[in-house]
């Protein structure tokens, strides 16, 4: 279970980015972000893992109190955390496999991982994360010979590898187009949810906020302004969390995939992974 | 446009310096000063005509080299001159890999970015020559001189270009890394260094070039090594053997840089 309470962050430069959030998400559930470039989402998000230090408030996951970590604590405590990255953030010039391992860093000593010697239930597991995004004859393919949806499935890989118990999720789709986008979503949520991770995802894509996810919360401005199911996001919400727009077209597709989602869409996903978007 | 004389100019090019005074000023003091420089060296027209008989016979030697007289001392002096710049380079590369990552300021803190770039900034500034008279006074003559004086340039220049490719790497990609909890040392071997390790052996290939190249000037200045060799033939005016030395550096060079440069090329 993550419970924030309170979070400010302040940059030296530029207004503040949160000003106080309160935000709990219990095991097992999937949240996801949403709000206007500039609200605050991608700093919430790192907030947690402190890739950005937060100025003010706490952040406890499963008990522990993440902001008072020391530096050695803090590394120990992000492995129970995994991250999937807008651009992917795959190393270019690794092979896939060296990627995906590289979610193990935080167990493998220095020697041992800078001489790729990883223990082999580590790279059992890779090797089943690779098969399950559908990338197992991809294994010692460099990551930059990949296309876009391909990295992002080594990323989700990655994250995995930490077998974390939160998923921590930044713009996981806006680099990819429509489709892939809801291959990429579909597959992240599955493997959430058959492991029974929590997760926060943040997303400017209202249709597939309300698809993949249980709770929706709206940043404004670095405010939480509102929190609620994706029935709920009606035209009033949107308005609130955007400001004054034609909201007709994304409340009534809320509705409808909520409906959708209920009655087995599921299914069929399996099948195009591995032959959904061949290498460049 | 028939009427060329009389056309009205519409528009003409602006002058660099706007004040008339000052444009003249300026040209008026550079030429002035020209004048006086010249006026200070002294030019020697009968040395000079001596000079260009001299300049003919040189130019006449060239035409002849002379591989042969002095063949063991240009092998020796052209294997001294490899050995000086395979030692310098492979020396100068392991050295400038730590000064690099102290240089680059994504990943060293403020102190320690600050003496390691304060190390590249003296070893840069000095000329290789000035190393090179340096290190002949410290170490003796001879190619133990010349390698150490590639070596130390060496360092400056690759630790310099490295930290700049460093400075560089996708943050992105370090994020990650350190999100999976890694520590310092692993940010550095699992996302900086794949992404500047091509570069880094780009650079040291090329440095092998320019390491060659450079063997060739220190020793004038006693650094061992081809240069060397060709002083002592300078010096006994023997300009055939002198012709020969030249046309080996300039066949090794060339080579050196084709290969140097295909090498680079494949390397992505």
């Amino acid at each position: 279970m993550l419970e924030i309470s309170g979070l400010v962050k302040r940059y030296p430069s530029g207004p503040q980015a949160l000003r106080g959030v309160d935000l709990t998400v219990k095991t097992g559930e999937l949240v996801a972000l949403i709000g206007t470039s500039g609200a605050g989402k991608s700093t919430l998000v790192r907030c947690i893992n402190r890739l950005v230090e937060p100025t003010e408030g706490k952040i406890r996951l499963d008990g522990t109190e993440l902001t008072a970590l020391d530096h050695r604590e803090l590394r120990h405590a992000r492995r129970n955390m995994g991250m999937i990255f807008q651009e992917y953030a795959l190393v270019d010039r690794l092979s896939v496999m060296e990627n995906v391992l590289s979610g193990r860093l935080g167990y493998v000593g220095v020697w041992k991982s800078a001489m790729r010697r990883f223990p082999p239930e580590d790279v059992r597991r890779a090797l089943e994360l690779l098969e399950r995004v559908g990338l197992r004859e991809y294994v010692d393919t460099r990551a930059d010979q990949l296309s876009g949806g391909q990295r992002q499935r080594v990323g989700i890989a990655r994250a995995l590898e930490q077998q974390p118990a939160l998923l921590l999720v930044d713009e996981p789709t806006s680099s990819l187009d429509p489709k892939t986008a809801r291959q990429i979503m579909r597959l992240i949520v599955e493997l959430v949810k058959e492991r029974g991770l929590s997760m926060l995802i943040n997303i400017h894509d209202v249709n597939l906020a309300t698809m993949f996810t249980e709770r929706i919360v709206g940043l404004q401005d670095g405010k939480i302004v509102f929190e609620g199911t994706p029935e709920e996001l009606n035209e009033e919400a949107l308005t609130k969390i955007y400001g004054e727009e034609d909201w007709h077209a994304e409340s009534r597709s809320a509705q409808a995939e909520t409906a959708d989602n209920g009655n087995g869409e599921k299914s069929d996903e399996h099948v195009p992974l591995n032959t959904a978007e061949p290498g460049r | 446009m028939s009427d060329h004389v009389n056309a009205e100019q519409l528009w003409s090019k602006p002058p660099v310096i706007e004040n008339r005074w000052l444009r003249w000023g300026i040209t008026l003091v550079v030429l002035v000063y020209a004048f006086f420089a010249i006026r200070s060296f002294e030019i020697d027209i009968p040395r000079i005509i001596i000079g260009l008989d001299r300049g003919y016979d040189m130019l006449l030697a060239f035409l002849r080299p002379d591989f042969v007289a002095r063949q063991t001392h240009i092998v020796r002096g052209v294997l001294e001159s490899v050995a000086m710049t395979a030692t310098a380079t492979l020396l100068g590369g392991i050295l400038s890999i730590p000064l690099s990552f102290g240089a680059a300021r994504n990943l060293s803190p403020l102190p320690v970015y600050l003496v390691c770039r304060s190390i590249l900034m003296i070893v840069r500034s000095l000329h290789v020559v000035v190393l090179a008279i340096l290190f002949v006074v410290m170490v003796g003559f001879g190619p133990f001189a010349g390698a150490v004086t590639l070596g130390f340039n060496s360092i400056g220049f690759l630790g310099k270009l490295l930290a700049e490719d460093i400075e560089n790497t996708n943050e992105e990609s370090m994020e990650a890394v350190r999100a999976t909890g890694g520590s310092w040392l692993q940010v550095v071997i699992y996302a900086v260094w794949p992404q500047v390790v091509t570069r880094f052996i780009g650079l040291s290939i090329y440095r092998l070039d320019i390491n060659f190249r450079q063997s060739t000037v220190i020793g004038l200045v006693g650094a061992g090594g081809i240069g060397a060799v060709l002083d002592t033939a300078m010096g006994r005016y023997d300009y055939n053997t002198a012709a020969a030395i030249l046309i080996v550096i300039i066949a090794i060079v060339l080579a050196g840089e084709y290969v140097s440069s295909s090498i680079r090329r494949r390397l992505t």
